[in-house]
């Protein structure tokens, strides 16, 4: 079991109890493989896709193709279905604030920015119509910030309609503390609450009693190494931290 | 036409609406056409790839119309980015969403579409001109009215097309080509292959015509029209050719050719 494991299945279990609507990672491998694994295990009715515009009938592995399709969506439908709200989506964050809201359009000034990254993109229509969760590869201070530079996505405070999870390589982290702030959920196999706490730039809400990710299942990590991901990728992602 | 007459028709301060989607089907080369000659002064309205880099690169640029600039495999558009970080182009960041509905009241003729995309999002911050409307129903919400993205010109690349301008895709995502055509009030577009009308059903089914004649203004034969961006299912993006565009000095690019 690896970390990279050990985050598939958390970002898989954000999908929990979902039902039929479509399960989208967007922000990298380990959100696709946890959306695919989710639907390959406890949620069989999610739909995914193959990160164009097929919704895919079967559950392929990483980067290859469907044998079966089971619908069309293309862009302007992807578009359509954020206003419509079947749809949860994982979406990757430069910086994150304790609210939740998120930036991924530039660092610095907006106006003259120090770094230009992507631009807002979906950001702010996914927060505000649909169940939104975040993966957050590298926890750390330059990421979780006191106060994010350019409002992407939404937060508690903004109006998100729903901010379910934040997994991050190092823990499970949700919005249930004081006024809609991030409560440390679990910590992963390895990691202290100390550690999250050290790499997290603002006041985190801690329980008295924080429990450890739940563990990949042994037909879990059959079904990652064997079917969803036979090459590995999730790894390139997450490699594995020195404690 | 040709490229260079399409170019031809584009005047400094004009707004520009580019089809495709990220570095994906992208009329490349009618921005090619574009980048020489001497119009400066353009919006861009464009979901955005390597076409809203390389006309800020050669200085074509006065603002920028989008919700993203990327290249998809390399998510971050070197030469958006330097224009930004330099102050030397303006910019009005949409939402995805948004941004549609800015070309569907365009292409309606409405002066504006409400929507709740962008509400509570720092769009509204760094737009300051987006106005918002309450619903006069009983709900009485409040949602942002986007304005229509009217364009004087929209250039767009699909798979084939009549010499008409009867214009069809042949690959898995029509984009939102058909809404820049009808939000332009002229519209050009580039195929692949010119065909006659009579042989435009054998390539795809009627729905794969996207665009109707009616709404085009000229029509270019311009094979391999949208490289390196992806034209599928004629070719797919040009990964090597991509990544010298985005590590080599535009200069030194463009006198390649």
């Amino acid at each position: 079991m690896s970390r990279a494991d050990v985050c598939v299945v958390a970002c898989a279990e954000a999908f929990r109890g979902d039902g039929e609507i479509l399960a989208a990672g967007i922000g990298g491998a380990v959100t696709v493989l946890g959306a695919r694994l989710a639907r390959l295990t406890f949620e069989p009715d999610l739909l995914t896709h193959d990160g164009g515009c097929l919704l895919t009938g079967d559950v392929p592995a990483l980067g290859e193709t469907p044998q079966v399709v089971e619908g069309w969506l293309p862009f302007r439908d992807h578009l359509w279905l954020v206003l419509n709200g079947r749809r949860h989506v994982m979406l990757g964050a430069s910086q994150i604030d304790r609210f939740g809201n998120t930036n991924i359009s530039c660092i610095g000034d907006w106006a003259r920015p120090r770094a230009q990254l992507l631009g807002v993109r979906g950001a702010p229509g996914n927060t505000r119509c649909d169940p939104t969760s975040y993966w957050i590869p590298r926890h750390s201070p330059r990421v979780f910030v006191p106060r994010v530079d350019m409002v992407s996505g939404l937060g508690t405070d903004r109006g998100a309609f729903e901010l379910r999870r934040v997994v991050t390589d190092l823990a499970v982290l949700d919005l249930g503390g004081p006024d809609g702030t991030m409560r440390l959920v679990s910590v992963h196999p390895g990691v202290s609450v100390a550690d999250v706490v050290a790499a997290t730039g603002f006041e985190l809400d801690v329980p008295g009693d924080v429990p450890q990710t739940r563990r990949p299942s042994p037909d879990e990590l059959r079904l990652l190494d064997e079917v969803l991901d036979p090459r590995g990728l999730r790894g390139r992602e997450v490699p594995e931290r020195a404690a | 036409m040709t490229a260079e007459e399409v170019a031809g028709r584009i005047r400094s301060g004009m707004t520009v609406g580019i089809g495709g989607w990220g570095s994906r089907r992208k009329p490349m080369a009618l921005v090619g056409a574009l980048l020489r000659t001497p119009v400066r002064d353009l919006t861009l309205v464009s979901y955005g790839g390597p076409d809203v880099g390389m006309l800020c690169a050669a200085g074509k640029v006065r603002r920028v119309v989008a919700p993203f600039v990327t290249l998809d495999s390399i998510p971050l558009e070197p030469h958006f980015r330097r224009a930004r970080q330099s102050g030397t182009v303006e910019f009005t960041e949409y939402d995805e969403g948004m941004f549609m509905f800015g070309l569907l009241a365009a292409a309606h003729r409405l002066p504006f579409l409400p929507t709740r995309a962008g509400l509570g999002s720092d769009v509204m911050r760094v737009n300051p001109h987006l106005r918002t409307v309450r619903s006069p129903y009983g709900d009485g919400e409040e949602l942002v009215a986007v304005p229509a993205l009217t364009l004087d010109v929209a250039l767009v690349h699909l798979n084939r097309a009549d010499r008409r301008g009867n214009a069809q895709y042949l690959g898995p995502d029509p984009y939102l080509d058909d809404l820049y055509a009808k939000a332009a009030a002229s519209a050009y577009v580039s195929c692949e292959r010119l065909v006659d009308t009579g042989d435009l059903l054998k390539a795809g089914p009627v729905q794969s015509l996207l665009i109707s004649r009616s709404l085009v203004a000229g029509v270019v034969e311009a094979p391999g029209g949208a490289g390196f961006t992806s034209c599928e299912p004629d070719y797919g993006r040009d990964e090597e050719l991509q990544r010298r565009y985005a590590e080599t000095p535009w200069e030194e690019f463009h006198e390649q050719g």
